[in-house]
């Protein structure tokens, strides 16, 4: 056990690097979803229980569809970086590796995974 | 120090009869709401996925949102969405040096909680309607 205070254990490493510029990201990241999550509730809800093509169509439109992408993909970075705040404070070593790389790739696959639905709709929305 | 007794000593704070303060219950409450939202994105983006890959895949998401489970996780999500919407506001608040006085934080946790079920209510009452 060290006889110290956290404060001088801390004394002299520097500043903190990265972690303000993760401060920075959730803060910006927050802004984007503040203003998107109106219009995301109101594109979505307009969408949901409509006929399959109708759906399609819907989403293959440009405001429905960027819209969602933008809330996904700005969505799933927030998350990603709430998370690992999440898991800096109850996680250490391996356990804590282990759940950065879960949720980095869960967040990254949830991404793609909206991202190529909407693109397919997009697209499928043009040929008609 | 040497004649102090440090093993007999209550020790602080006593979680099983520590009241919570609203302010840390909020706070706790954005965490939660933040990592809840996961199952309605899941469930969104299952759904989208599901519409482009047949109409079979379709029909079982479709299903599920329109189940009594999807309304669930649905207008759970909305309250989540709305409730963490509201608990960011205040953290930027926080981070600015606003509204730290344990008043202020009080009274913006009721603010967010009153506000969130209500935004959500509209929110149901908005799609239902339309």
């Amino acid at each position: 056990m060290r006889y110290i205070t956290p404060r001088k254990a801390a004394t002299g490493l520097g500043s903190t690097r990265s972690g303000t510029a993760d401060h920075w990201a959730m803060t910006v990241s927050a802004w984007a979803l503040l203003i998107l999550t109106p219009f995301f509730m109101i594109t979505v809800g307009g969408a949901i229980g409509l006929p399959r093509e109708e759906l399609i169509a819907h989403f293959g439109r440009p405001w429905p569809g960027i819209v969602t992408a933008l809330f996904v993909i700005v969505g799933m970075v927030h998350f990603m970086k709430g998370t690992r705040i999440m898991i800096d404070d109850y996680f250490q070593h391996s356990a804590r590796k282990a759940a950065i790389i879960v949720s980095v790739i869960f967040g990254w696959a949830v991404i793609a995974a909206a991202v190529f639905a909407l693109a397919k709709m997009a697209l499928f929305t043009i040929a008609i | 120090m040497a004649d102090v007794n440090r093993g007999n000593r209550p020790l602080s704070p006593h979680l099983q009869v520590y009241k919570l303060p609203i302010a840390a219950v909020t706070s706790i409450l954005t965490r939660a709401t933040g990592h809840a939202l996961v199952a309605g994105i899941l469930l969104l983006v299952w759904w989208l996925v599901a519409a482009v890959s047949g109409p079979g895949a379709f029909a079982a998401a479709d299903w599920v949102m329109r189940s009594w489970l999807g309304f669930l996780i649905l207008t759970g999500s909305a309250w989540a969405l709305w409730y963490h919407l509201l608990a960011g506001i205040r953290h930027l608040f926080y981070d600015a040096g606003y509204m730290l006085e344990i008043e202020q934080a009080e009274k913006s946790s009721w603010a967010i909680i009153i506000g969130s079920v209500v935004l959500t209510l509209l929110t149901l009452i908005l799609f239902f309607i339309f």
